[in-house]
């Protein structure tokens, strides 16, 4: 199980090769990328600011709810922080299982909850305004089927 | 002594990032009110508690939530993760 807050860009293609390997038992891996999303092609960068005392007990109480209610050989959260351009990563999840619906499952409780429940907040710059990108209604919503 | 953080709009409508309060108040909004009706930048601020989110200490509480021994309250808009 590991969680990771980073300012720096990470390598997708070698966290999924490196967490796949170290899973021991598992059938089933599920990742998922985000990304820095320029709607428009407008986007001149994104900055996400954090809370960090909170950022990483926040992910951890996460990770061991998805740990409780889904047998899991493994977790990865990696969340970054700072500036970023547009196309650029801006976190993952993996999680392994024996069968792939626990897998998918607890990817998707995951992003649901780090959507909402992790202190991270995102400014899109475009040309001289910027402007803080507000949670949807739907966020919440999303919560209420776990 | 209770350390104050303010995360993204309401650090950039208050103006810091931090400070250091002392009160009496048994709940968060009480030393909102006082702030609010003190200074316009933290009548900005707090102009609608319900679109804020309060921590205390470092877990996710709400604005009646007893203050009674909590070393760091944080208010911060919705948060955007993922």
């Amino acid at each position: 199980m590991a969680l990771r807050l980073q300012s720096a860009p990470f390598d997708y293609g070698a966290e999924c090769a490196a967490f796949a390997g170290t899973v021991d038992g598992a059938g089933a891996v599920v990742t998922f990328l985000g990304l820095v999303r320029d709607d428009g092609g407008t986007l001149t960068r994104m900055d996400i600011e954090h809370y960090p005392a909170m950022t990483e007990r926040a992910i951890g109480s996460m990770i061991d709810q998805a740990r409780a209610r889904w047998s899991l050989s493994g977790v990865t959260v990696i969340h970054r922080h700072g500036s970023m351009r547009p196309g650029e990563a801006i976190m993952m999840v993996a999680t392994a299982a024996r069968h792939r619906a626990e897998a998918f499952a607890a990817a998707e409780f995951l992003m649901d909850y780090l959507k909402s429940r992790a202190p991270f907040w995102k400014k899109e710059f475009r040309g001289d305004s910027s402007n803080w990108v507000a949670a949807q209604d739907s966020d919440e919503t999303a919560l209420r089927r776990w | 002594m209770i350390d104050v953080l303010y995360f993204a709009g309401v650090l950039e409508r208050i103006g810091l990032p931090n400070e250091r309060m002392t009160t009496s108040a048994a709940t968060v909004r009480d030393p909102v009110g006082e702030r609010r009706a003190r200074e316009e930048r933290y009548a900005l601020a707090f102009a609608d508690t319900g679109a804020l989110r309060v921590a205390l200490d470092q877990e996710l509480a709400d604005f009646d939530a007893p203050l009674a021994g909590v070393r760091e309250v944080a208010f911060f808009p919705p948060m955007t993760g993922g």
